[in-house]
């Protein structure tokens, strides 16, 4: 997703350099307690649920589903990383990446249902990646999807899971999610394609 | 980075910080159960060797396999090369088939950025006479890096960490990538030597020079052995073998002089009775058969590196 993230200087706010922020905080707060509910509903508890969030803003997003699931349900849920980077299909676009961690919990993926998390799904082609990624990894009985904005413009067969906010938008225009932990605040802004 | 890695010295800090960090991801590839990844799929490697070495040659191989290129092996035992082929016509053969990245080892210093000329793959410097071998500077600062700073690793270089490089200084190609490598990486290196085997140039390499081994030992936090490369001994460099072992050897009472944590590696093959004694070898201490893995690992990120991505504007 790195191409809807351009750099932001520090200084840069919502409000000027045409941003606009189209998710609070507390709203960020929320969708993500919802997502963890729907998690649980739809796996019965939690049981065998493995976390897995994709560098760079996914990892955080897991964590915070990890520790909302067990606030709510009592039980731990194995989170970690996943690092699609060797997986892309658009290596050769670019010059080459540095990796990002990948830790996956001690009892691994076989036979569990896997719920990957991510920040922004734009053409499922980051997903696809970390299908192929996962595949290595091991055999999971299931593998879901959680997102916390839902940009459209599918180039893939891949759709979410559990999805924060549905967000339309034009095909140029950016989507940049803050998260306090990399950020130092929680914000979902939208921009405009030309900078 | 630039095209190639043809020297240790081309490589800034930050660039080899980023090997090192590329290495210790690609560390748990060996851990899965499926050691591969499809980054490089329908890439060409070539391993281009004019000198014996199974050991560097099965590395580099096993690293571009592990990344799904194609290997094509080219030995110069018994080929066109035996008939006397030049250099630059088997490189050219080589572009012909569409290598996408060279792998040379060769008797000739500088033959690699020679070849560097004339291919538009990239080179990757396997050896070259008594020149240079930046690979296995790499994997010797990964293994260090591992050891001694463990899991706070990344991102982090080998600031303060004193490395004492001892043996056969004058026809080491490791020990010259290391001393440019460890020196970009912030480590203060000390050469080890009997006056006849250290290079002719060497007041201008970034180190300090000793010839009392037992008085560097209790500084030092790593130990570097080098092979007597008693095949490139073309000279009477030092009267006798048993001599040579009293002096620069590394047995047991030397190792006992060394600080707790400090760690003993040799790039292998190694003369096990003559540079280091074989309890010293086997001891934990050694990481000889950890670097042979780190090998493999550090190759990976290099090829990743260079062949991973789009090709930069030159």
């Amino acid at each position: 997703m790195c191409a809807v993230r351009p750099e932001l200087s520090p200084g840069d706010r919502a409000d000027d350099a045409g941003w606009k922020a189209v998710l609070s905080p507390e709203e960020i707060r929320r969708a993500l307690s919802r997502i963890a509910h729907e998690v649980l509903e739809r796996t019965h508890g939690g049981d065998g649920v493995v976390l897995l969030g994709i560098p760079t803003r996914g990892v955080p997003l897991a964590q915070r589903l990890a520790a909302r699931i067990t606030e709510f349900e009592g039980a731990a849920v194995p989170h970690g990383s996943l690092d699609v980077t060797l997986h892309r299909d658009d290596l050769r676009l670019r010059p080459a990446r540095a990796l990002q961690r990948t830790e996956v919990p001690p009892d691994g993926v076989d036979g569990k249902t896997v719920v990957l998390v991510d920040d922004v799904l734009f053409s499922g082609r980051t997903i696809r990646a970390a299908l192929d990624a996962l595949n290595d990894l091991g055999r999971p009985r299931a593998v879901q999807l959680a997102v916390l904005v839902d940009r459209g413009h599918r180039e893939l067969p891949i759709r979410a899971d559990y999805v924060g906010k549905n967000l339309p938008t034009a095909h140029r225009e950016m989507v940049r999610v803050l998260l306090e932990e990399i950020d130092g605040e929680d914000s979902v802004l939208l921009g405009e394609g030309e900078r | 980075m630039s095209r190639h890695l043809i020297s240790a010295a081309d490589l800034t800090r930050e660039e080899a910080v980023l090997i090192l960090d590329t290495a210790a991801e690609l560390a748990s590839v060996a851990g899965r159960p499926i050691r591969k990844l499809p980054t490089l799929r329908g890439r060409t490697v070539v391993n281009l060797f004019f000198e014996d070495s199974t050991r560097t040659r099965t590395s580099f191989e096993a690293a571009a396999k592990r990344l799904s290129a194609d290997v094509i092996n080219f030995s110069a035992r018994g080929s066109s090369v035996a008939k006397g082929e030049s250099l630059k016509d088997t490189a050219l053969t080589l572009e012909a088939m569409g290598a996408d990245a060279v792998v040379i080892r060769h008797s000739a210093s500088g033959a690699a950025h020679r070849l560097a000329g004339w291919v538009t793959g990239s080179v990757v410097n396997a050896g070259d006479g008594t020149h240079e071998h930046p690979t296995q500077a790499l994997l010797d600062a990964f293994t260090i890096r591992h050891r001694l700073a463990g899991a706070g690793q990344r991102g982090a270089a080998l600031d303060g960490v004193q490395v004492t490089i001892v043996g056969d200084v004058l026809h080491s190609r490791v020990a010259r990538s290391n001393v440019l490598l460890l020196h970009t990486l912030g480590a203060g290196v000390t050469l080890v030597a009997p006056p006849t085997l250290i290079p002719y140039a060497v007041d201008s390499w970034p180190c300090e020079i000793s010839y009392d081994f037992d008085a560097e030992l209790p500084k030092s936090d790593v130990v570097m052995m080098l092979r007597v490369q008693q095949e490139r001994m073309t000279a009477a460099y030092f009267p006798t073998v048993r001599e040579y072992r009293r002096r620069y050897g590394l047995d047991a009472g030397r190792m006992a002089l060394l600080p707790e944590h400090a760690i003993v590696m040799h790039p292998g093959p190694m003369n096990r009775g003559v540079e280091i004694a074989a309890d010293v070898a086997d001891s934990p201490r050694s990481t000889i058969v950890e670097q042979v893995r780190n090998g493999v690992t550090v190759r990976m990120a290099v090829l990743y590196l260079l062949l991973g991505g789009a090709e930069e504007a030159a």
